[in-house]
């Protein structure tokens, strides 16, 4: 056998068996909800046959009829806008609540840089539906939080409100899941940067909040675009939260889909909105990628 | 210290409450002698009694232990080979199929793949589960593998050749065991995240099978007891576990994952 023949031998046994595995599971589904969103619903739910044969032969029974169906109601559009805000104000909340706090981390000695870099993680790695049921606990009628908020306001003469089932706990669910998503790239930013450049600004008159401005922050873009993309883009599609912590008024874009997919049954209709979600997410990375490629971030 | 320096642990302690905070009133309220969750009333160990005579809850459990270990194994042996696939050959095709699962909101993954499966006339259950949950967890392993193989120096396995070592030789006693923590952590993230994980068990689960997560949602929405905040609290404690465990082994594995 030939070194180079081996070698492409042992190039095929090791990048063979992964790539098969996620063509299969991955892109080949993928590809399928591509044709599913040109294909009719079921009489019974799921998908109609994609072949039928008639008295005229056979046809192939594939139509743009969903794809219609989404473009003539601004309904959707609507919802995809909404989708939009939410995840924009959860990633805006995001960047405030991590930049603080991945300054310090960044500038933290070592060993305890370690540690409060894991205390981010470890609340990430807890499951997610804990993480949005302790906020169902906390925003609840009878909670600490709501019970003290209302004798406030009753104070002040203002009438009760509520917290939980509402647009507010869906983002403050939203901006809980997402914040270590926006730490660890700032903090991964922040901590190549070359304390000296602080200490010349100094040494050149300018005060901490100058030296923050004009220093610190523009050389952390590129961390702030790949945490905004990490949260930005992963909350467009969430359709938990709104079920858990939402009202009627807080419905996704996700839980429509979800709506198509298990209750609604219309199955071509759901992947035409999944392909429209799958059009953004990829639009919003290939965009945040152009920005710092452009910018030299 | 200086003001500005005040400032940052004051704004940080906070962030660190607002990330601990809920987490720590669902582990308190586990032990309250009340069905709500509303004013702490009492101790009591009644919730964990609950827990463990709820049979749905034990299958739910049992069934997440058995797609856990055979997803995690079946992903640690593919994400390695992409790992390694990744670091030596740099395929491109490769790399975006490993990433793409972990970049995409993951309702799309879980809708896809239950047309696929209904396509396949494959009855929706544990097989179904564990297929997807191997299809993500492979990016993450595969990542962490990555990152171990990069910072390896490489002049080893040039050293192991020179002295006679076949490739497969060279790879079996220098690179495995060198990248060895990296594989460990990277299985138990993997186990982590597919007994963790609820959006794409939600599409790929079926009527029959339920899992941790599921049966924790269906409590959740349809009538929630303290039983989840104690099946919450021992979730997290494995959790800690073995997320603890993993950052010990392959320190800064987490965060490029």
């Amino acid at each position: 056998m030939s070194a180079a023949w081996r070698a492409s031998l042992q190039r095929f046994l090791i990048t063979g068996p992964p790539l098969v595995y996620l063509l299969l599971f991955f892109g080949i589904p993928t590809l399928i909800m591509v044709l599913a969103s040109l294909r009719l619903p079921g009489e019974f739910g799921g998908l109609a046959p994609l072949w039928e044969t008639g008295p005229s032969g056979t046809e192939l029974n594939l139509s743009l009829e969903s794809y219609g169906r989404f473009f003539s109601d601004s309904l959707y559009a609507w919802l995809f806008f909404k989708s939009f805000l939410y995840a924009l104000v959860t990633a805006v909340a995001c960047l405030l609540l991590a930049y603080p706090l991945a300054l310090l981390i960044a500038r933290s000695p070592g060993k305890r840089r370690d540690l409060l870099v894991l205390l981010v993680i470890l609340p990430f790695w807890s499951n997610f539906l804990i993480r949005v049921y302790a906020w169902m606990i906390i925003l609840g009628p009878e909670s600490v939080l709501t019970r003290t908020l209302n004798a406030l306001l009753a104070g002040l003469g203002i009438a009760p409100v509520e917290l939980l089932f509402t647009p507010f706990a869906v983002l403050v669910g939203l901006v809980y899941v997402h914040l270590p998503f926006m730490v660890l790239p700032l903090f991964a930013n922040l901590e190549k940067h070359d304390p000296a450049l602080l200490d010349a600004a100094q040494d050149l008159g300018a005060r901490s909040w100058q030296r923050f401005w004009r220093v610190t922050f523009p050389l952390s873009l590129p961390g702030v675009l790949a945490g905004a993309a990490l949260v930005f883009i992963p909350a467009l599609g969430i359709f938990a939260i709104p079920d858990i912590l939402g009202g009627t008024d807080s419905i996704l874009i996700g839980n429509v889909i979800k709506q198509q997919f298990l209750d609604a049954r219309d199955w071509p209709f759901g992947s035409v909105l999944s392909m429209v979600l799958t059009a953004l997410a990829v639009a919003f990375a290939a965009a945040a990628a152009w920005v710092a490629s452009r910018q030299r971030l | 210290m200086k003001r500005g320096s005040w400032l940052l642990w004051g704004s940080a302690l906070l962030v660190y409450g607002f990330l601990y905070l809920p987490l720590a009133i669902v582990v308190v309220y586990s032990f309250n002698d009340s069905r709500l969750n509303a004013e702490w009333v009492g101790f009591t160990w009644h919730w964990y009694d609950v827990l463990f005579h709820d049979e749905q809850m034990l299958e739910a459990a049992g069934n997440s232990l058995i797609i856990g270990l055979v997803a995690s194994a079946v992903s640690t042996l593919l994400g390695t080979a992409a790992g390694y696939a990744l670091y030596r050959f740099k395929s491109r095709v490769l790399a975006i199929l490993v990433l793409s699962p972990i970049a995409i909101p993951e309702i799309l993954m879980g809708v896809s793949l239950l047309i696929f499966f209904v396509m396949l006339n494959l009855t929706l259950g544990l097989v179904s589960i564990i297929l997807s949950h191997v299809a993500f967890c492979i990016g993450f392993v595969a990542i962490v593998v990555r990152s171990r193989l990069a910072g390896m120096d490489d002049s080893l396995i040039e050293a192991a050749r020179d002295l006679g070592a076949t490739p497969w030789k060279a790879f079996r006693l220098v690179t495995l065991p060198l990248i060895m923590p990296g594989i460990i952590a990277g299985a138990l993230m993997a186990f982590t995240l597919s007994i963790d994980d609820f959006v794409i068990t939600f599409f790929t689960a079926g009527v029959d099978s339920t899992t941790l997560p599921l049966q924790i949602y269906s409590m959740i929405k349809i009538a929630v007891t303290p039983e989840v905040n104690a099946i919450s609290t021992l979730l997290m404690l494995l959790t800690l576990f073995l997320i603890v465990g993993a950052s010990k082994l392959a320190p800064g594995a987490l965060r490029a994952a």
